[in-house]
């Protein structure tokens, strides 16, 4: 029958559209996810240029370089653009471009499902940062400026900068729904015959699981958001004790959110890791099955744990105690996959090209990260720390130290399947190191400045903290100066230079994208393979 | 893993569209329309209209490139079961959307007002506050509730029959009698027409005669959350059952290929299933 498909659209029937129009009109799953990929790019880019300004400020006290207002904007910008603009997206590209890949699939189940999904999000970017293109021409005090939690009722009395924020949070809800449901339905459809679920590659168990947890949790995110919205706008007192509502309704719902996302940023990393892992120590993945039962606890508890982010908002102690000992109990299954990771690399005749260095590396940090987490998660330790920069030091452990990591390790590791280019390795390994030294200088000390008390979200701070945040600045510099090694190196591989790479790329990398050339033709697994 | 290669069976994959990325940019001309008319600047208003205008215009052709490839004969068992799958996951979001509004009127009715009403009263300023259910807050004014026994009634009559006329619509479908077909479809649009005016008499009625508004606190804002929520979703499946309509005079659809028909009659079900819970706790508890 493929020989009878008709022309449907405005395009030259006889090739497929060029230029910008091929990229704005794809339907094609490889298409879509390098559109994914280089967008979550440069939101990562724009994203750490605010991350700059932030370390720029703080460099030392009483600094001018920003003023409060838009230290606000940029902090609250700086936190939306990385978690909405650079890894979700990012991620999704890679579930895009492998998934099919993985399963032997011919393309994404819902083709024009997917292209509207990616094609929202450019849209849901421009929405977020337009106000401060709008104050330029007198409307408005600039973008959002509440801190990415946009917590009532800071946010009901904002100024057009949240109903951008809104609006924007709009469209990336039903771009990620989207996505889900399309990669959900990949999934279940569309496998190779002869691949069971429980053959699956761990990568497309954890997109599954993260599609799960989106299509759970976002719709309240958007519910919650469109509260706000009438309680600005339309007179309703949801978030307001005036009418009998409650701000910390709005916490709870975009907690409710927030803290499963925590998991939509890390299961696909987390999955990313159970294909580096076992090519770079040449043994087959460790516990796959304990893996996948990870995953499934973890999504489940994820979505019952979300008030510890809220000890501190006057919650009655019963709240407290199940929060904090659900949140515990989440280490349990986490501690599986930490032991699992270390099982696959145990006595394995171990390499240390460029990928693998990542993933050693989000090892150590995410685990940094998850340890610093069982303290914040102690109802009572968490009084101390809670709003301190103690705070935004776990954070960046668990959420650069991990995700970040493991996407710049699949990076590096399906970089040469995509562009059909080796990276630059020698380049790549100082990539790594850098990043290690600069990640670590960064926010190392601000554990320190925590613990000594300095607040998190001010643009100015005591004298006795400016030794330690003059070396954070200095590690931030470092470590965002060394992100440019990874650019380059994209380019490079993407213009065509570099040594070609081979179908299997790695020595004894198993999954059915590596027994597809480097890189792969625009359309793969017409007909699919059978799996035994 | 081994593998090789069979060849069984062919997905079908759309030729590249204009439409998904054209609806993109028309929804963030709607957002920033929208964005602006809230703040009170009038040229917000011809952003809203050009971006309805373009979304309406992507929607009209994309869905009609699928009706075409339909009718052509593109989608078989395969591509069917993607379709069903993933209608079925666009209805479990919709679902947790639901139940995030019903949590709020829970968390509202079991915690917010009995915390504010259990306040010291030396620390309040609202010291006399009962916290009772219905309420408009401390501070809000006095409106009297719909009855549930007058129009909400009525309306749970028309949405339950509507379910069964729809399944009966359905039952025709696939014996492939086209009148009975549609009588009962033409029915069940009909008793959602009514629903959606009576409805919105109920609203007239709220807000001139009842005092009952969106500013009436926390059960007026939360009232017509919901139920405006779910007049929403009638009036899309009502908008969605009258294509179908067309379609069925156009001689779309046979007793054994109608995905689109069974789509809009799960939505259709879901819709009841939601107005059932409203109409218990929203307008009778």
């Amino acid at each position: 029958m493929s020989s009878a498909i008709t022309d449907f659209g405005h395009h030259d029937a006889h090739g497929e559209p060029r230029g910008l129009l091929r990229w704005l009109t794809t339907t094609n799953h490889k298409d879509i996810g390098i559109l994914y990929m280089l967008f979550g790019l440069t939101m990562f880019l724009l994203g750490g240029f605010f991350a700059e300004l932030i370390r720029g400020q703080l460099i030392h006290p009483a600094n001018h370089l920003l003023t409060p207002e838009l230290y606000n904007q940029v902090i609250t910008l700086h936190g939306l653009v990385m978690v909405f603009g650079a890894l979700m997206p990012v991620t999704a590209g890679f579930a895009n471009y492998l998934v099919p890949l993985m399963i032997g699939a011919p393309d994404m189940a819902l083709p024009r499902l997917n292209n509207w999904g990616f094609w929202l999000l450019p849209p849901a970017a421009i929405v977020l940062v337009l106000p401060f293109v709008l104050k330029l021409i007198g409307i408005g005090n600039g973008p959002v400026d509440t801190g990415w939690t946009m917590y009532a009722p800071l946010s009901v009395q904002g100024g057009p900068g949240v109903d951008f924020a809104i609006f924007a949070i709009f469209l990336l809800g039903a771009s990620s729904l989207m996505a889900s449901i399309n990669i959900v339905v990949t999934i279940f459809n569309l496998r190779a015959p002869g691949m069971t679920l429980m053959q699956m590659p761990l990568f497309v168990w954890s997109w599954l699981m993260t599609s799960f947890l989106l299509i759970a949790v976002f719709p309240a995110l958007i519910a919650g958001s469109a509260m706000l919205l009438a309680d600005r706008h339309f007179g309703t007192h949801f978030f307001s004790a005036a009418g009998g509502g409650d701000p910390v309704l709005w916490e709870h719902l975009f907690w409710f959110f927030g803290h499963p996302e925590v998991y939509i940023l890390l299961f696909p990393t987390a999955g990313i890791m159970s294909h580096i892992l076992p090519t770079f120590a040449r043994k087959p993945v460790f516990g796959y099955r304990a893996q996948v039962y990870s995953y499934w606890a973890i999504a489940a508890l994820s979505v019952v744990v979300w008030a510890h982010h809220m000890f501190t908002s006057g919650m009655p102690v019963a709240g407290q105690l199940y929060f904090m000992y659900s949140t515990m109990l989440i280490s349990v299954p986490l501690g599986v996959l930490f032991f699992c990771w270390m099982g696959t690399i145990w006595q394995g005749a171990l390499s240390f090209e460029t990928p693998m260095l990542f993933a050693l590396g989000y090892i150590v940090l995410f685990g940094i990260g998850g340890l610093t987490g069982l303290v914040l998660a102690d109802a009572v330790a968490d009084q101390q720390y809670h709003n301190s920069f103690f705070l935004v030091a776990h954070f960046h452990y668990a959420l650069f130290g991990g995700p970040i990591m493991g996407v710049i390790a699949g990076v590096y590791y399906w970089l040469p399947k995509m562009t059909g280019r080796m990276y630059s390795e020698r380049l790549g390994k100082w990539h790594f190191w850098l990043t290690m030294i600069g990640f670590n200088i960064t926010f190392m000390s601000q554990f320190f400045l925590g613990v000594a008390g300095m607040p998190r979200r001010i643009p100015d701070y005591a004298l006795q903290f400016a030794p330690l945040n003059m070396v954070s600045s200095l590690g931030a510099f470092l470590l965002g100066a060394s992100q440019l090694l990874l650019v380059y190196n994209i380019a490079r591989a993407a213009a065509g230079y570099g040594k070609p790479a081979t179908n299997e790329v790695w020595d004894g990398a198993q999954g059915l994208e590596f027994t597809l050339p480097s890189p792969p033709p625009h359309h793969t697994f017409e007909e699919q393979p059978v799996v035994t | 893993m081994s593998a090789d290669i069979a060849a069984t069976r062919r997905y079908f994959v759309p030729r590249p569209s204009p439409y998904p990325a054209l609806m993109s940019f028309s929804i963030m001309l709607l957002a920033i329309g929208l964005g602006l008319a809230v703040n009170g600047y009038p040229a917000g208003r011809w952003f809203t209209g050009i971006g309805l205008l373009s979304i309406l215009f992507a929607l009209v052709r994309w869905i009609g490139n699928v009706i075409a490839e339909s009718q052509g004969g593109f989608y078989h068992h395969w591509e069917d079961r993607s379709f069903r799958l993933g209608m079925i996951w666009f209805i479990i979001s919709e679902v947790v959307l639901f139940a995030t509004l019903f949590g709020v009127l829970f968390y509202e009715r079991e915690v917010s007002l009995p915390w504010l009403a259990s306040l010291d009263a030396h620390f309040t300023p609202w010291p006399h506050f009962a916290g009772a259910w219905p309420s408009a807050g401390p501070a809000g004014k006095s409106f009297s509730t719909v009855n549930p026994w007058g129009i909400p009634a009525i309306n749970t009559l028309l949405l339950v029959s509507s379910g069964a006329t729809v399944t009966r619509a359905h039952y025709w479908l696939r014996r492939d009698h086209r009148a009975a077909l549609v009588f009962w479809l033409g029915l069940t649009i009909a008793l959602g027409a009514i629903f959606l005016v009576l409805q919105a008499h109920e609203f007239y009625e709220a807000y001139t005669e009842l005092g009952l508004t969106l500013g009436s606190g926390v059960y007026g804002a939360t009232f017509f959350a919901l139920t405006g929520l779910h007049g929403f979703h009638v009036t899309v499946g009502v908008v969605m059952l009258s294509a179908l309509l067309v379609r069925i005079f156009r001689g779309h659809f046979d007793a054994r290929h109608h995905f689109a028909f069974e789509a809009v009659s799960w939505y259709w079900h879901f819709v009841d299933v939601v107005w059932l819970l409203l109409f218990v706790f929203v307008y009778w508890l």
